[in-house]
């Protein structure tokens, strides 16, 4: 598999007041191939939509680097940066209703992008638009429409439309599904798995739903605090999580299915997640951990390979 | 829809709430009955906009009146009907008989007064406690909600609490009267999965310990499977079917039930089906379908479903489902309904099994 996207030891701290430091993402590498759907998963808080947003430029990396096809990306995009890259990486948001400019028809939201960067006259455009609304289960006559006239499943179709009406090869989708019902959600998912796969799209795909990314990713990743402390085959990670966090994570995880549920042991962990804030050395985890050792709070563990399962990688003293 | 045995602490029976707008009358809850045992907890699930927090909102004399309305029902708790008004003998029943969660701590809680102050305004109000007792109370009670350090935290206003702590902050403020009924109104929705599981172990300590019986309005299939003894899936202000928690996840007796399931990737490592969305969306409220509320997006519509209402048949103990394939005239509706969604799971040792449909 040829690598698509690589971020290397990607940060991004956020400056706060008397010169201290948010580290909303602390050395994040991570490798999204060709073709390739990446999940990224982790609780409020711990980075993963700052991270999305970093790798497409959205946010100016502190340190680390972004490479796309062996380029490195600019620290700090300029206009022209946006411009250039805008054709090949995307993001679709969150939430639906504020993504969208409610003072613009759903034909100039989704035709906006194809204008600046196509050089198509208004003609042209206008059939792309409208094909690009039928692709996503829209019809062309909702382009005179307003954002308002639409459900949030709609507007999530619009979103994702607009997202990719420049055929774009890697798309970030940052929680593309939580603002919706669980109906509607299978009706996004299914969109997107079957643009995935007849346009090769990359995704690196951000949600906290850990039932819905195994099923839509070929590799799980889980961020814990800024940092990565898991990444392997969604199936794998899902189903035998090694990291001590990933385990209560998904142990968390309450499955619909009643006799399932009357099995599982009370997995709850005290505490929560501790501030981000000017983070020491050790373990960000170490302090809810219920396997911490002594090493656990004077060295951070670097994500490495885990024994006999060389697609897997986990930063935990516990595997080293 | 109560079963034969059951002596309910709280039974509702044919509630209905509208409201007028400016583009005519909603009728957010139409005609939806259920009742609640000692100990027990009632999952009322449904999507957005289907009246689940409209029903309880009714319960809790919560349903701003205009432009609210409500138009027929009884809910008796022990024998008082509690719809119209907010008192039993004298007493206001909310807060001392049901407490109340609800999904946004933040802006549920009064940002001006300290945690402690205002648990304990409760015992005050309710119970005649004097302000030190109560406060003294209020710090037992967020012991027991599990916040470390409570004599410091009782001290503290909201915005010095995490989102998990406030909601286990309101808890305590809501169990602080012993109430007979816990109504949770979508509880964890704004929260974290590892702190969600926090939270679920606490209400399920506290129903265990006080025989509460929890009425908790959610979305999430899995919170249901995990919390729930007894079941009321609603769609377009109805309760399309109700049972047990086992009835409503092996023998789903209405297609809008079955949807929500195909509907969720399913955690079995040897199958991967494919996610079956459910096509269209609810029906507009202001002008509900003559016939059934899911016909126009149901794949097992009958002539029938557009045109009648269906009632709501008994297929089990305890067990309802409002939907037309039920009826005697119809043969085989269980395997209708098991055959429309081969790939789900069922129940352990169900001899039928599921043929499972790889993903193509």
């Amino acid at each position: 598999m040829t690598p698509l996207v690589v971020a290397d030891q990607l940060s991004k701290f956020f400056p706060l007041s008397r010169g201290r430091k948010l580290h909303a993402v602390d050395g994040v590498t991570l490798t999204v191939h060709e073709r390739e759907i990446v999940g990224l998963v982790g609780e409020s808080g711990s980075g993963k939509s700052t991270f999305g947003k970093a790798v497409v430029g959205l946010h100016p990396k502190t340190s680390g680097q972004v490479r796309y096809r062996g380029e490195t990306l600019p620290q700090r995009y300029s206009a022209a940066d946006f411009q250039r890259h805008a054709k090949t990486m995307q993001m679709i948001f969150q939430d639906p209703y504020s993504s969208l400019n409610p003072r613009m028809t759903v034909g100039e939201i989704v035709g906006e992008g194809l204008k600046l960067h196509s050089g198509l006259s208004g003609a042209d455009v206008r059939d792309s638009v409208a094909g690009w609304l039928r692709r996503v289960g829209l019809e062309p006559d909702h382009m005179s429409r307003y954002p308002h006239e639409f459900s949030g499943g709609q507007r999530q179709r619009i979103g994702i439309a607009r997202a990719l009406i420049l055929e774009p090869e890697f798309v970030v989708c940052d929680e593309p599904i939580s603002a919706l019902d669980v109906s509607v959600q299978a009706q996004v998912v299914n969109l997107l798995e079957e643009l995935q796969a007849s346009m090769g799209l990359s995704l690196l795909f951000i949600a906290h739903d850990l039932s819905m990314v195994r099923y839509v990713s070929n590799r799980m990743a889980v961020m814990y605090l800024g940092g990565l402390v898991e990444i392997g085959p969604s199936t794998d990670v899902f189903f035998e999580p090694a990291h001590p966090y990933t385990r209560i994570l998904i142990a968390s995880n309450p499955e619909p299915d009643p006799d399932s549920e009357r099995k599982r042991p009370s997995t709850t962990i005290t505490g929560e997640v501790p501030s981000p804030i000017d983070i020491g050395a050790g373990c960000r985890f170490a302090g809810r951990c219920p396997q911490a050792m002594s090493v656990c709070r004077s060295e951070t563990p670097a994500l490495l390979p885990l024994k006999d399962h060389p697609d897997r990688q986990v930063a935990c003293h516990l595997f080293a | 829809m109560t079963g034969p045995h059951e002596k309910p602490l709280l039974d509702v029976n044919d509630l209905a709430v509208e409201f007028d707008t400016y583009g005519g009358t909603v009728k957010a809850v139409r005609g939806v009955s259920f009742s609640v045992e000692a100990g027990k907890t009632l999952a009322i699930v449904g999507e957005s906009g289907c009246g689940k927090s409209v029903t309880v909102q009714a319960l809790m004399g919560l349903v701003p009146m205009p432009p609210g309305r409500l138009t027929a029902g009884t809910a008796k708790l022990r024998g008082h009907d509690i719809l119209r008004t907010t008192q039993i003998d004298g007493r206001d029943f909310r807060g001392s008989e049901i407490g109340m969660i609800f999904q946004d701590p933040m802006t549920s809680l009064n940002p001006t007064m300290t945690i402690g102050r205002q648990i304990a305004e409760t015992l005050e109000v309710h119970l005649g406690w004097s302000r030190k007792q109560s406060f003294a109370r209020a710090i037992e009670l967020l012991e027991l909600a599990r916040i470390p350090e409570a004599e410091q935290r009782a001290r503290q206003y909201p915005f010095e609490f995490s989102g998990g702590m406030l909601q286990r902050a309101m808890i305590a403020m809501a169990i602080a009267c012993e109430p007979a009924i816990l109504i949770a109104d979508e509880p964890t929705t704004a929260l974290d999965v590892t702190i969600q599981a926090q939270l679920l172990d606490l209400m399920a300590d506290m129903q265990a310990r006080n025989g509460t019986a929890i009425i908790l309005i959610t979305h999430d299939l899995g919170v249901v499977a995990r919390m729930a003894d007894k079941v009321a899936v609603m769609y377009a202000g109805q309760v399309v079917e109700m049972g047990s928690v086992d009835d409503i996840f092996y023998r789903s007796a209405h297609p809008y039930t079955v949807g929500l399931r195909a509907a969720m990737p399913s955690n079995d490592s040897s199958a991967r089906h494919r996610l079956l969305p459910i096509e269209g969306s609810p029906p507009d409220l202001f002008a509900p379908p003559s016939g059934c509320a899911y016909a126009a997006r149901c794949p097992h519509a009958m002539r029938i479903c557009t045109e009648v209402e269906p009632p709501a048949f008994q297929t089990g103990p305890g067990h309802y489902g409002r939907c037309w394939l039920h009826h005697e005239g119809v043969a085989g509706a269980a395997e209708t309904l098991r055959g429309m969604q081969p790939a789900l799971r069922t129940e352990p040792g169900d001899a039928a099994g599921p043929n499972r449909e790889e993903k193509a």
